[in-house]
């Protein structure tokens, strides 16, 4: 029997909604079978907590007085955009401080804020008749923001490569730190868990879908950024490039560092851990059937990333459930594996959702809008300038 | 004359633990020794982190002893410290660590840190993007 958003609200409403945790209800369909679960449960929450380099934050500072038309920006040292409205910016999650470099950057200003600290903002500009203030530095903390809320144009990303390294140095990436001559091997989702593998037809995720976000209560915005969706985007049973991914949106006021961590890799830069928490209803079987994928049928590729050009080669087709045991197999050698993604994370946060849920504090929202049903990943091209 | 002080990790073999090889070090090569952390059972593997002071000449004497004993022994002056309220068990740092001193455990995914393997090499310093391990260098 199909059920629809509105009666599962009803049932939360009422406390009487039956919700696991996405591993939860895999388990409880290979004892009970996928229509017993169906009947059964409402609601699967999924949980990622993942480094996602396309987030950041917009930010309102409210007026000094007198009032300055804020062109260039800093928070900590680090820039952020001057671009828009005197007393508005962004502040995207990899920017770098002027004086510390990697080690902070954008990030570590959105954890700071979230964590209540004191954040030294400093601006310029060149000075208007109705905004005439040339210059200001001043402490702000989180309570002081008039609005503060992550934007991140591109995360929860549906799957990731895993990588690993042919050469004969060590390299520094955003997957980590890759051992010479197939050392070691990195992935970075959370499988079984993550949201965008648990309804890879996008039935009940679309825009305005209710999610969890930092600790706050956010939604999707649009499709996110290299959002691939067509019909070849499944190549030997893999998912390519990131597959479908989400423009996210949620107060910062809201969040707690429990859920959301400014981090930095070596020789690379900065980045945002972001926690995501997809709510998903179980609506009929169909959907209880896409719920049920486990690890071993999921699955990536490993890429060397040792080759600098856009298309590395792919050295094998590989499960989450091979790459969790700790080893694969690479060249008739078994080279030891390890995530990047923390799926203790994931599954505190898939937990915590439940939780909100079973207590009546988060209600589904169902997709004011599909995301589209045909995109393609667009390479660059250079043309040349004169 | 100048006194040089080491820090080293000693591993006495089973049969050796009670005998008295640090009041020797003591006694025959004239050595300040000071025990800083110890696990020492009759009959069981031993092991004894502690410092060791006095001139060159009889440090480099009391290690040959140490050797002569069957005692095997690493020298240092820094350990590794990890910030577990900081880390967020993303499993970034068992991708460098390789004497598997850090591991994760696989069902609660949680880090998992065992000192008495620890080479203190510092890669996961480095590799950890939550900045939570440390390097603690003694004086
Ligand atoms: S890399 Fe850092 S945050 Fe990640 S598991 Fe290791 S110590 Fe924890
Ligand atoms: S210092 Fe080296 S051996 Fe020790 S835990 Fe870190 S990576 Fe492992």
């Amino acid at each position: 029997m199909a059920k629809t958003f509105d009666e599962i609200n009803e049932k939360i409403k009422d406390g009487k909604v039956v919700v696991l945790t996405a591993e939860e209800f895999k388990d409880l369909v290979e004892e009970k079978g996928v229509a017993q679960a169906a009947k059964e449960v409402d609601v699967v929450t999924t949980g990622t907590f993942s480094p996602m380099c396309s987030s950041g934050a917009f930010i309102n500072f409210g007026h000094s007085d007198p009032p300055i038309r804020m062109n260039r920006i800093w928070l900590n040292d680090v820039p952020a955009y001057g671009g828009l409205a005197a007393v508005d910016t962004y502040i995207g999650a990899t920017e770098l401080s002027e004086t510390q470099g990697f080690e902070y950057g954008g990030a570590h200003v959105i954890q700071d804020l979230i964590d209540g600290k004191k954040i030294k903002l400093r601006a310029e500009s060149y000075g208007t008749d109705c905004y005439p203030r040339k210059e200001i530095t001043t402490y702000i903390t989180l309570d002081d923001l008039n609005q503060a809320y992550l934007f991140n144009p591109r995360n929860a990303y549906q799957n990731y490569n895993a990588a690993t390294n042919s050469s004969d140095r060590i390299l520094y990436t955003y997957m980590g730190t890759l051992l010479p001559q197939y050392g070691n091997v990195t992935y970075c989702t959370s499988g079984e868990l993550s949201p965008l593998l648990n309804d890879p037809e996008l039935r009940t995720i679309g825009i305005g879908t209710r999610i969890f976000i930092g600790g706050a209560q956010g939604y999707v915005a649009w499709e996110g950024t290299q959002f691939v969706r067509n019909k070849e985007v499944i190549r030997d049973g893999v998912i390519q490039y990131s597959g479908v991914t989400l423009a996210v949106v949620g107060d910062m006021k809201q969040m707690s560092s429990r859920f959301i961590r400014a981090a930095s890799y070596e020789k690379y830069g900065t980045t945002l851990f972001v926690g995501i928490g997809i709510p998903i209803p179980v609506l009929d079987e169909d959907m209880a059937k896409f719920l049920a994928v486990r690890n071993r049928d999921i699955y990536t590729q490993v890429v060397d990333y040792s080759v600098p050009s856009r298309s590395r080669p792919v050295l094998r087709k590989v499960s989450y459930e091979e790459l969790r045991s700790g080893t694969i197999e690479l060249n008739g050698k078994k080279v030891p594996t390890a995530p990047l993604s923390s799926l203790r994370k994931a599954r505190e946060i898939a937990q915590v959702l439940k939780e909100m849920m079973l207590k009546g504090e988060f209600l589904l929202q169902e997709p004011i809008q599909k995301l589209p049903e045909d995109r393609r990943f667009n390479p660059l091209k250079e043309r040349e300038v004169k | 004359m100048q006194l040089q002080k080491i820090k080293l990790f000693m591993y006495f073999p089973p049969e050796k633990t009670d005998k008295p090889i640090t009041y020797r070090l003591v006694k025959d090569y004239d050595l300040m020794f000071n025990i800083l952390q110890a696990q020492i059972q009759p009959n069981k593997k031993g092991r004894l982190m502690a410092e060791l002071e006095g001139t060159a000449e009889n440090i480099e004497k009391g290690l040959q002893y140490l050797k002569e004993q069957g005692v095997q022994y690493r020298i240092f002056n820094k350990n590794i410290i990890w910030h577990e309220e900081k880390c967020v068990h993303c499993g970034a740092c068992t991708a460098v660590c390789p004497s598997r001193a850090l591991s994760m455990d696989r069902n609660e995914w949680k880090l998992t840190f065992d000192h008495s393997k620890c080479l203190i090499c510092e890669l996961c310093v480095k590799a950890c993007p939550l900045n939570a391990m440390d390097v603690n260098i003694f004086l």
